[in-house]
């Protein structure tokens, strides 16, 4: 049924350094250098929440380095309102595109798609390449963004050499906007305020870069999944990260379109004079739409329309950054429970539901936006269908455990922690998905509480997990356990200690993205909680030091790794570690059975790897994959 | 490993569930009609998540306490692809649980959202720019004076562009804060000059955008007499954190006394007014 197609993907190894590491064709490296991205893109990141931290717990500090730094953002080392605010608007960007976005689905899924399901290499090689360099220089403008705002001198040349609308130099690190880009106050231009100048088009225009590479990369993966599966490997005897990679690449191909058309749209609002955003009769900062150059007359436009656009991609993109995390921790806990998965069939089908849900619950983030009430009501009773599920994976998850050997590897501690943190962040999305409940909790802090947690904390728990977990395969070396298992428990606690107080703080009613909370009385009592979560989160960011540490001291000192150290079942452990060039070394594994074969009676070992010959797999209830 | 684990989680999960126990960070006493029927919605909810939350984590951490491998040969796992009956039950069970959930949640919403102000509310505009309210009250006649903005003059104070060649507009007044009468239903007409922002009066159990190029109407009763904070929830630029004004909830008859004076005496009295009543106490 399915097989490989000879010719179109296969390329000769390289030989030079430029072609076997910088622009490889060869979807392993591509995948290590989406991680490397990721790795560099959560570090700035994370940096700015640092910063966000110190703000909010200490509005009035002076911190010599940020005046050292930000002599015009921080004057005198306080950080001034506009700062903090363009902090909030990079730390969103960078984590939910350039680490998000690239490490579980272009890092993982280019390295370990096409091995699992036993072809050499992705379905369009040179695609591949360009999908990887073109985030790339996404990235670079997004990071351009910073220095032309945070740097007078370079945000004056962009003025003067690009036009007026690119002159930056506001002192911040990035445009104000929140990572949602409201319009019209993203569209409006410098007219709107400090950080509405170059670096919002450079925000716009990295997204939109952004959104085209992960275009290519997505039908990638959907060829190569679609086509080149090995003798054997059916659709129902994938591995479940495969099924999570390709929903995703679905979900990637359908909702970056539209985010791209309305980047374009914002980026002509604010460069070309057009009004897709803007309505007429706009008075601001003293300033008519119209009376004056500064200003040209706009009508016409709809805020509410890019919101809808931001949102038809926003929902979607939740779901493209948790999937291939639910994939990795579906694998792993099977893989260290020693035991099958608890219901893949539903499981399939819990991804499918999801993906295909997550394109008709947008509106959702728009209860209180003032479109139709009417489509509220729809949007609420879908949103909380997206909980069922959720919850079958969370049952199936618990249900792998259940009678299993389980052993703790770092890779299964994160895995399961994947599992806690995914309940503790999801299902607090019974509460807003309601639009009744959304109408005091829109824009509190249960917001970031909810999905820092799910979409942010979870999926990166998951990466965690992917990481311990194939870094033998990947590099021929394990990668510290000791250091392994402090990094979890600290991160593991760390999270729980920063996210959930954010939730009540959000029940009584604080405001997102207010860059200090000394004016209202209503938030004086919730002080300590702020000051608690900046602690917990100080410490929780200092650990993932350990993190980085332990990737590169392990890939040069690491205990060296077999071909399966793990005792694993899929196709990635039937090659040398790491794999050749053309993964399988000329000789395309065949498929006999389903990916989770542990525990199997009368097997001579507790695993069968999916290509065993004569090994007896009895069929189950439930049981997927077996010979027909 | 697998009990220290499970511990962990257990003590996770029972430190959450406190910290919502405790009560000492929750929605403020509420003061509009409609917020009885919300937090009721809101109660049954969290119930059901504490309860799910709970069970979940449980689950989890009894599995990881029990199931460790014993490193002893032949030792294995149960050997289950699952249970089609589980899968049935458990999705039967949830689904029915959150959509009950869902469809319950509508009945507020509808009754907020999908009519309109009952007749003889009390209306008022309210046009938000950046880092400032601005309400405009009808006066005695309930009309509203034109408003253009090209009109805008904030020199003159006229920040919402009214015309006073309008007839309608010479009884109207304006003010950088809302004063609203008690037991009485409200009809908000939001509007924004430049950006979106938010109108967010924690006590009122209700938030909605105001969005430049629309009006859109809300409406609520109040029923508490007093003073409350009210702040923008929608990020509109860089002092979103201090666009920040009072809302009045007064007794019909110190409304209207209000209302009857001339634009000057009346920015003078609703001063006097917010000074004479407190905030709510926070614990």
């Amino acid at each position: 049924m399915s097989e490989a197609h000879e010719g179109v993907h296969r390329h000769p190894a390289p030989t030079g350094f430029i072609r076997k590491y910088i622009f490889s064709l060869d979807h392993k490296v591509i995948g290590i250098q989406y991680i490397m991205l990721a790795l560099a893109a959560v570090v700035v990141g994370m940096l700015m929440s640092l910063l966000m931290r110190l703000k909010l717990s200490w509005p009035d500090h002076h911190w010599a380095i940020l005046e050292f730094l930000f002599p015009t953002g921080a004057p005198g080392g306080v950080m001034g309102p506009e700062f903090y605010l363009s902090l909030v608007t990079m730390h969103g960007t960078i984590m939910v595109f350039f680490v998000l976005t690239t490490a579980p689905q272009g890092g993982f899924g280019n390295y370990f798609l096409p091995i699992q399901i036993g072809a050499e290499d992705m379905a369009f090689p040179v695609l591949n390449m360009m999908s990887f360099w073109v985030t790339f220089v996404g990235f670079i403008v997004i990071l351009l963004a910073i220095f032309v705002e945070g740097n007078h001198a370079l945000g004056e040349w962009f003025g003067v050499h690009l036009g007026n609308s690119f002159a930056g130099g506001s002192g911040t690190v990035g445009p104000i906007g929140g990572w949602t880009g409201y319009a019209p106050l993203s569209a409006l231009g410098k007219i709107a305020g400090p950080g509405q100048g170059g670096g919002m088009n450079l925000w716009v225009i990295s997204i939109a870069i952004f959104c085209v590479g992960s275009l290519l990369g997505a039908l990638n993966f959907i060829t190569t999944l679609l086509n080149m599966r090995t003798k054997g490997m059916s659709l129902m005897r994938m591995p479940l990260t495969c099924w999570a990679w390709f929903t995703t690449a679905v979900l990637a191909l359908l909702s970056f379109p539209v985010l791209l058309g309305g980047g374009i749209l914002l980026l002509l609002d604010r460069v070309a004079g057009t009004s897709f955003f803007i309505p007429g009769g706009l008075y601001v900062s003293g300033v008519l739409s119209g009376s004056n150059p500064n200003f040209p007359l706009h009508t016409g436009g709809s805020p509410i329309l890019w919101q809808h656009l931001f949102w038809f991609f926003g929902h979607p993109e939740v779901y493209i950054a948790i999937l291939p995390g639910m994939g990795a921790t579906s694998h792993i806990l099977a893989t260290f429970a020693r035991k099958p998965v608890f219901g893949y069939r539903a499981m399939v089908f819990a991804i499918f539901a999801i993906g295909l849900l997550g394109f008709f619950v947008w509106g959702h983030h728009m209860f209180i936006s003032g479109m139709s009430p009417y489509s509220a009501i729809a949007f609420s009773v879908l949103t909380l269908s997206i909980g069922v599920p959720s919850a079958v994976k969370t049952f199936n998850w618990i249900g792998t455990l259940w009678g299993g050997r389980i052993r703790f590897t770092t890779a299964m501690l994160f895995a399961i922690g994947f599992v806690s943190l995914f309940v503790a962040g999801g299902i607090t999305g019974l509460i807003l998905g309601q639009s009744s409940l959304d109408l005091p909790m829109h824009d509190t802090y249960i917001v970031p509480a909810h999905f820092h947690l799910v979409m942010g904390v979870a999926s990166i728990f998951g990466m965690f997990a992917a990481t311990y977990f194939w870094f033998p395969k990947m590099f021929g070396r394990f990668m510290n356990e000791s250091i392994g298992r402090i990094h979890f428990w600290l991160t593991f606690i760390g999270v729980y200690a920063i996210f959930v107080p954010m939730h009540v703080m959000g029940l009584q009613g604080m405001p997102r993205r207010y860059s200090q909370f000394t004016e209202y009385e209503f938030l004086a009592t919730l002080h300590p909680l702020v000051i608690f979560v900046s602690v917990a989160a100080i410490i929780t960011i200092t650990v993932q030091i350990l993190f980085y540490f332990n990737v590169f001291w392990s890939m040069f000192k690491g205990k060296k790794a077999g071909e399966n150290p793990w005792e694993a079942t899929t196709l990635e452990w039937n090659t040398t570690s790491p794999p050749p060039h053309d993964n399988f070394a000329g000789v395309l594994p065949t498929v006999y059975h389903g990916p989770y074969e542990f525990a199997v009676p009368g097997a001579p070992r507790d695993f069968v790897m999916q290509t065993d010959v004569d090994v007896e797999v009895p069929s189950g209830n439930g049981h997927n994959g077996h010979k027909h | 490993m697998g009990r220290a684990l499970a511990v962990i989680i257990w003590i996770l999960t029972l430190l959450s569930v406190l910290l919502f126990l405790s009560g000492k960070w929750w929605l403020p006493p509420a003061i509009s009609n409609h917020a009885p029927a919300l937090d009721r919605q809101f109660m049954i909810t969290i119930i059901v998540v504490g309860i799910s939350f709970t069970a979940a984590q449980v689950g989890l951490g009894w599995m990881v306490w029990k199931y460790r491998d014993t490193g002893k040969a032949g030792d294995r796992a149960i050997y289950s692809h699952g249970s089609n009956r589980l899968e049935v039950v458990w999705t039967v069970i949830t689904a029915f649980v959150f959509i009950a959930l869902g469809v319950m949640g509508q009945s507020v919403w509808a009754s907020l959202r999908l009519n309109d102000a009952p007749p003889g509310s009390y209306s008022i505009e309210v046009v938000a720019q950046q880092f400032q309210w601005n309400f405009h009250y009808p006066g005695k006649d309930g009309k509203f004076g034109r408003t253009d903005p090209s009109l805008i003059d904030d020199g003159a104070l006229n920040f919402i562009g009214l015309d006073s060649t309008d007839p309608n507009a010479a009884d109207d007044s304006t003010s950088a804060m809302l004063a609203i009468p008690v037991n009485r239903p409200v009809e908000l007409r939001l509007r924004s000059k430049d950006v979106i922002h938010n109108f967010w009066v924690p006590q009122l159990r209700f938030k909605q955008d105001l969005v430049p190029g629309m009006e859109i109407k809300v409406h609520f009763t109040a029923n508490k007499v007093g003073k409350y904070e009210l702040a923008c929830a929608e990020l509109c630029g860089q002092l979103h954190f201090k666009m920040k004004s009072y809302m009045l909830v007064l007794p019909e008859d110190e409304l209207n006394s209000l209302l009857a004076l001339p634009q000057e005496q009346f920015t003078t009295r609703i001063g006097e007014l917010r000074d004479k009543y407190q905030l709510p106490k926070y614990q």
